[in-house]
């Protein structure tokens, strides 16, 4: 999720939780901290890179940007979990009829 | 290089963290006071929001792998800074831990080489020493060797060695040396190459006295012949008969004996050429060389056991006199088989038990004093515990400290048993052999060394762990320090303590009835008074002399030496008692018996000329000595010991009794009966023995001239000197006063005694900064509870009592039952050390005293302490 919210747009922290927040529907209540060893296991991971920005209050603060890696794991993921969903989908299916 | 990019760049990544987590707690802040909250409200729930920031910082960071090596590094830190702060106690550990550790390196060091290091040369470890079952029974008969490696299935090949000595000439220059008759394939066997000219093979000795070749040492070779290289083709003379030096072997290459190294190789064939008896070669029953083995790819020592003895069966079949129930066992090679591998092995063993034992006392000591400091700092843990500290961080700072302080000890300690170990490389006992032991330390010692210092400190630090373990945060801290753990009203650090103190007494122990059995040995009934007594060996055989020239020599030698101004007695036997080559023995047979396959017992046999027992000092206990008129033309005379005739005879007087030896037919009349001595070592049993008069047992030993004399040894050594000479400058001679020629017999018991001494010196000074730490210790403790005590008018005994009574008590639980330990322990001992008993009153009132003197020592600053307590100031300070 915070790969797909970093690829429609750069964001720093505070605004990806917002983002998350909001495309969730606040579905997802999740501790606000806990995405910052999130962002940090990313990073070490080579999918992020984070940049010196301002943020939308003009203070100076990090901007995390997907790098080429993040977004091939991001479709590896993406198409893996869509094969999974097909796979759950179909087996409903069976156990329908 | 990315892990160091990481590495070096971490701080700013850290730093970026902060920034972003910072930026969202202000800019959520912001929102909320636009919602209309104040701004402590709204810092307050972003706060909330977000979670433990230091926490989620920690975490974020931990994604990072510095982490753990940073919490390590701040362990380390942490854990220098407590030793820091506590100087005293981190120099006591240190050196505890290098004393300990040192001395188990050491120990280790010599086991190491003499023991688990193999033979150096290619693929030691199916090399075998094919031995006799009984202990001690290491030679072989050189018949019985050519059928052992003929008939064998087991072996890849089989070799037979003899460490010999014989002079060795070379033009002008004829010294005693030390050597190897090997056969042919010794060193295809072994897979030495040569590291000059070539070495003799199997086929270089197709027959007795068919190969006159000899192979020197490097080191030989470098110190006579400085290294010419020319020497291949050279001529050397051994024992006067001429060998062409085919080669020299490499410097590393030693033999096949540990710590005996040979100055040359010569075929075995060549026994009879260089003065040994024809029997030498031929006589099933003359048992000389070593027998050694390389067993065939697959074969276990069990496998190739069986084979050996179902020809020992056929052999005894075979040749029923001989070979009578000759049997077989495989020994790993190094020590002279079990000979000196035995009791190597069992003293090594020993001495590595005490060893561990100092160590064990040491990591005790440490493991209470850090328990006391421990429970000093209850408060403190219980603080961070209830803080959220988790007990393994906690513990793991302890533990930090402990290993930090132990490798520190065991470094120092490795330092000083690496400088030991070269001094005793370095060291030989004994000048006139070729005893060299080498015991570098090798990396097996290293790693030993490092093992042992983690293991302590793993040891020490997890003691105190138990107290972290379980203390109860809201428990310590409403009762404040002063609380201990307790385990029956004794703490641990107690028991620690006790424990100390117990195998320390046990080493003193150990060490006094050492020392006492080394004082008793020195004058412990040997049969004959070495005091006053020089000894002046030489080998007839070596100048050169047959057989039959040798009772006209050994005569002149006799009378010229009893013309010496001073000397009062003279006499000559075929060996040294109790030193080098002693003894051989016979068996004997009842003087009317026909079947000669199972004697009575073995005896000891030596021969003596006349006038031996005055010269020795050897009392005559019945009968008479022998006379010149005992020769070879007269009936057969024996002189035997006490042991003898009581095992021969009974009860029934000896003197006109007769027995047979296997050899003789002709019967053997006892005419006296001298004093049991000692023969071979301190502390074997009364061993039966036999003299016979020189003439008519003509040796081709080793002729011993015993001279008596109340002039001081260098004196009448340089007479000697000159009056032999005069007969023959060619006698190889060794000269020393029968005391100095005892050292090869007291060596087991001195090395004994000075390890166990050193030991039982360790443990002692653990002892004393065990009870001095803690008698201290809970003097400190209870500095106000004594000050009251002194205010309300407590007299000074009392206060004694109650300050150092645990102490005390500890120290005497320990000491009986340490005392009682080395009770049983002793009778390993005794294995060594001569007539070792703890019961001797004199060892048990040593270590009460020794634990006594330890004890008054530790305690007494403690004790001046609490008597010096003023109540008035310490109620102020308080």
């Amino acid at each position: 999720m915070i790969l797909h919210s970093l690829r429609v747009k750069p964001m720093h922290g505070y605004a990806l939780v917002k983002h998350i927040k909001l495309v969730s529907d606040e579905m997802l209540q999740i501790e606000e901290g806990s995405l910052y060893p999130a962002l940090q296991r990313m990073l070490r991971a080579g999918l992020l890179e984070s940049k010196e920005g301002i943020s939308a209050k003009g203070r100076p603060t990090r901007i995390y940007r997907l790098t080429k890696a993040g977004i091939e794991h991001l479709e590896r993921e993406r198409s893996g979990f869509e094969t999974m969903f097909a796979g759950i989908t179909r087996v409903l299916a069976v156990a329908k009829a | 290089m990315e892990w160091l990019r990481r590495l070096l760049f971490r701080r700013r990544r850290y730093q970026d963290l902060s920034v972003s987590i910072q930026e969202h707690l202000e800019e959520k802040t912001d929102e909320l006071m636009e919602e209309g909250m104040t701004r402590k409200e709204a810092m307050q729930a972003a706060r909330r929001a977000f979670g433990n920031v230091t926490l989620i910082e920690e975490r974020s960071r931990e994604e990072w792998v510095w982490p753990k090596l940073e919490g390590t590094w701040a362990d380390l830190k942490y854990a220098l800074r407590q030793s820091g702060k506590h100087p005293g106690f981190a120099v006591t550990a240190i050196m505890t831990l290098t004393l300990g550790i040192g001395a188990n390196v050491v120990v280790f060091g010599v086991l190491n080489a003499l023991i688990v290091r193999p033979l150096n040369v290619s693929d030691p470890q199916r090399l075998y020493i094919v031995e006799h079952q009984q202990h001690g029974y290491y030679s072989q008969s050189y018949p019985d060797y050519l059928d052992y490696r003929d008939r064998n299935s087991t072996f890849s090949d089989m070799v037979a060695y003899d460490t010999i000595s014989a002079a060795l000439g070379t033009g002008q220059t004829v010294t005693k040396n030390f050597g190897y008759l090997a056969s042919g394939n010794y060193f295809d066997m072994l897979g030495v190459q040569p590291e000059l000219g070539r070495f003799f093979h199997a086929n270089d000795e197709p027959g007795t006295n068919s190969a006159p070749y000899i192979v020197l040492s490097h080191d030989f070779w470098s110190a006579r012949f400085n290294r010419n290289p020319h020497i291949v083709g050279a001529t050397v003379e051994l024992n006067k008969q001429p060998l062409t030096v085919i080669g020299v072997a490499p410097k590393e290459f030693h033999g096949t004996e540990t710590y005996f190294w040979p100055d040359f190789w010569t075929p075995i064939t060549n026994a009879p050429l260089i003065g040994y008896s024809r029997h030498y070669l031929e006589n099933r029953s003359t048992h000389n060389p070593f027998v050694l083995g390389r067993l065939k790819a697959g074969v276990t020592p069990q496998q190739a056991g069986d084979d050996l003895n179902s020809i020992c069966r056929q052999l005894a079949e075979a040749y029923p006199t001989a070979d009578y129930g000759l049997d077989a066992r495989l020994v790993k090679p190094g020590l002279m088989g079990d000979t000196f591998g035995d009791p190597v092995r069992g003293f090594l063993a020993g001495v590595m038990v005490l060893a561990l034992l100092v160590l064990l006392a040491a990591c005790a000591n440490l493991g209470s004093i850090f328990a006391a400091r421990a429970a000093d700092r209850s408060r403190e843990l219980a603080i961070r515990l209830a803080i959220g500290g988790s007990r393994w961080v906690i513990l793991r700072g302890v533990l930090a400290e402990a290993i930090l302080v132990s490798l520190a000890g065991g470094l120092a300690g490795t330092l000083l048993a690496k400088t030991l170990l070269q001094g005793l490389s370095r060291w030989q006992p004994f000048v006139e052999f070729p005893f060299h032991v080498v015991v570098l330390p090798d990396a097996k010692v290293y790693l030993v060394a490092l093992l042992l210092s983690l293991g302590s400190g793993v040891l020490f630090g997890l003691l105190p762990a138990r107290q972290i373990g379980r203390s109860d945060a809201v428990q310590v801290m409403k009762s404040g320090p002063g609380s201990q753990t307790t385990l029956g009203g004794f703490a641990l650090r107690d028991l620690l303590l006790g424990v100390q103190i117990a195998l320390c007494t046990l080493l003193v122990t150990a060490s006094l009835v050492a020392l006492r059995g080394m004082e008793r040995s020195l004058h412990a009934p040997l049969g004959f008074q070495p005091r006053g007594a020089m000894l002046a060996g030489t080998d007839l055989t070596m100048a050169g002399y047959r057989e039959e020239q040798f009772l006209p020599v050994e005569k002149r030698m006799l009378e010229e030496a009893a013309l010496i101004p001073g000397v009062s007695a003279v006499g000559i036997i075929d060996r040294t008692l109790m030193g080098e080559g002693c003894c051989g023995s016979e068996t004997v047979f009842p003087a009317d018996t026909t079947d000669f396959r199972k004697g009575v017992f073995d005896a000891r046999n030596f021969s003596i000329s006349p006038g031996y027992l005055e010269a020795s000092g050897t009392r005559l206990l019945a009968g008479r000595g022998f006379t010149w008129h005992d020769d070879a033309d007269s009936p057969p005379v024996v002189l035997v010991n006490a042991t003898f005739v009581r095992m021969m005879f009974g009860n029934t007087p000896a003197v006109g009794q007769r027995f047979l030896l296997y050899r003789g037919t002709q019967p053997k009349e006892v005419v006296g009966v001298v004093e049991d001595g000692k023969y071979q070592s301190l502390t074997e049993d009364p061993q039966p023995a036999m003299f016979f008069p020189l003439p008519q047992e003509i040796n081709d030993n080793y002729t011993v001239l015993v001279v008596r004399s109340a002039l001081p040894p260098t004196e009448i050594a340089a007479a000697l000197d000159r009056t032999l000479t005069s007969i023959d400058p060619n006698l190889p001679l060794t000269l020393h006063s029968w005391l100095d020629a005892l050292d090869l017999a007291l060596f087991p018991a001195r090395a004994a005694t000075a390890a166990l001494g050193i030991m039982g010196l360790l443990a002692a000074m653990l002892a004393i900064t065990g009870v001095f730490g803690m008698a201290t210790y809970s003097v400190s403790k209870r500095m106000k509870e004594l000050g009251i005590r002194v205010a309300l008018g407590a007299a000074r005994v009392e206060l004694i009592r109650s300050a150092l009574g645990r102490s005390m008590i500890l120290l005497l639980s320990g000491s009986v039952a340490g005392l009682m330990l080395g009770m049983l322990a002793s009778h390993l001992l005794a294995q060594i050390v001569y007539e070792a008993t703890p019961r001797d009153p004199l060892v048990l009132g040593g270590t009460m005293l020794t634990m006594t003197m330890l004890g008054l020592l530790a305690t007494w600053i403690p004790a001046r302490q609490s008597l010096s307590i003023d109540p008035a100031r310490l109620l102020r300070e308080e």
